[in-house]
């Protein structure tokens, strides 16, 4: 309906003359009894849109999925602040499951290749995404890198997204989980502090839970931080430099990759 | 600062609708839980709309509201951010509405 004047669009209505018609939008047009008249002239001036503006990327997420879906990949979106591990995990978990599954990296970041070569001396294919400016990976790009990396059917892709807490978590890659990570060393309150990366999460893995001695983080209030903002997600404490809690990680995948994975084998 | 890159696609979405007219108005539906500063959205149309059809345009930002049902009771809570608890003491509860980023309509010169 019309915001303006009420007006159903396209509607059939009945004119004085007793003759009835289809409207297709507002338009000028003549009756047959000489007179000529325009409709609703505020018509052709308002224009619906009624568009998602992250309509784009999430037809490029939908485009993705289908190539995971297509090859029987398991794709799971890694998301935390800059420095929380996310690259540290990557490389202990390629080394932890070299004989248990394939893997393979997406890694984004404004600028350089460093992550890149850290994952590909872990033994893992990986392509790397520089964004220049921006601030977290969308589908479009994730697809042309997927072009790039050509990920072995059957095979587990960890996407690492550019470390940023607030705007990655707007943007569908076609991931099947969403993987966030926060460090001991951050403060317990950051799943209250962005509850937009946390609500979306499958798992929230709390990390460097080794240098817990040396800090005053109080681990239960930040699960129960983690709790209030998503009581559905899983919570594990991990720490790739000793291996804790990496047994419980690697269990949570089979388990969340099997349908996925399963019809491949 | 993903609200250059939301605005860019809201200019160009508005631009192609607009095929050549003058842009008065653009009205953007816009959700409470959307993680988007409004400001930040302004400051970009401007930047964005300069040289466009959309040049001198106003941006109405409608709030829709943050809507979800708690799982436990059905009840509908309204929040201000993506968490929070029914009047029954629940937090398990399914977003409706609130997530909208939408290019709802313009007038055009």
């Amino acid at each position: 309906m019309c915001g303006t004047c009420g007006c159903e669009e396209n509607a059939m209505h009945d004119h004085d003359d007793g003759h009835t018609h289809d409207h297709e939008g507002a338009h000028t047009h003549s009756h047959g009894n000489d007179h000529g008249h325009d409709h609703s002239p505020h018509d052709d001036k308002r224009l619906k849109i009624e568009r998602a503006v992250l309509a784009k990327n999430d037809g490029y997420a939908s485009f993705n999925r289908g190539f995971f879906a297509g090859r029987g990949i398991f794709a799971v979106n890694l998301l935390s602040s800059p420095g929380s591990g996310k690259t540290t995990l990557l490389e202990r978990a390629i080394g932890d499951l070299a004989r248990d599954m394939a893997v393979s990296v997406i890694e984004g970041d404004l600028a350089t290749d460093r992550d890149a070569a850290r994952i590909r001396a872990a033994g893992a294919p990986v392509v790397q995404i520089n964004t220049g400016a921006v601030c977290h990976l969308d589908a479009h790009t994730v697809g042309h890198a997927l072009e790039d990396l050509a990920p072995a059917r059957g095979s587990v892709l960890f996407i690492e997204n550019v470390g940023n807490l607030v705007c990655p978590a707007m943007f569908d890659l076609g991931e099947h989980e969403r993987i966030v990570l926060f460090a001991v060393t951050e403060g317990e309150d950051k799943p209250i502090k962005y509850p937009h990366m946390f609500a979306r999460a499958s798992l929230v893995l709390l990390t460097k839970v080794d240098l817990l001695p040396h800090l005053s983080f109080d681990v239960e209030s930040a699960l129960g931080f983690a709790r209030e903002v998503n009581p559905r997600a899983e919570v594990l404490r991990v720490s790739a430099r000793t291996g804790a809690g990496m047994t419980e990680l690697y269990d949570w995948l089979r388990k969340r990759s099997e349908p996925v994975l399963g019809g491949v084998r | 600062m993903h609200e250059l890159g939301l605005t860019m696609e809201i200019v160009e979405i508005a631009v192609e609708r607009a095929q050549g007219r003058s842009v008065k108005k653009l009205r953007v539906e816009v959700g409470k839980l959307a993680a988007v500063v409004p400001d930040s959205l302004r400051f970009c149309f401007d930047l964005c709309a300069k040289g466009t059809v959309l040049e001198g345009a106003e941006l109405v930002l409608d709030w829709v509201p943050g809507r979800a049902r708690c799982g436990s009771c059905g009840a509908d809570v309204f929040l201000k951010v993506p968490y929070g608890q029914c009047t029954c003491g629940h937090s398990d509860l399914t977003l409706l509405s609130g997530h909208e980023l939408i290019v709802a309509d313009m007038e055009v010169v």
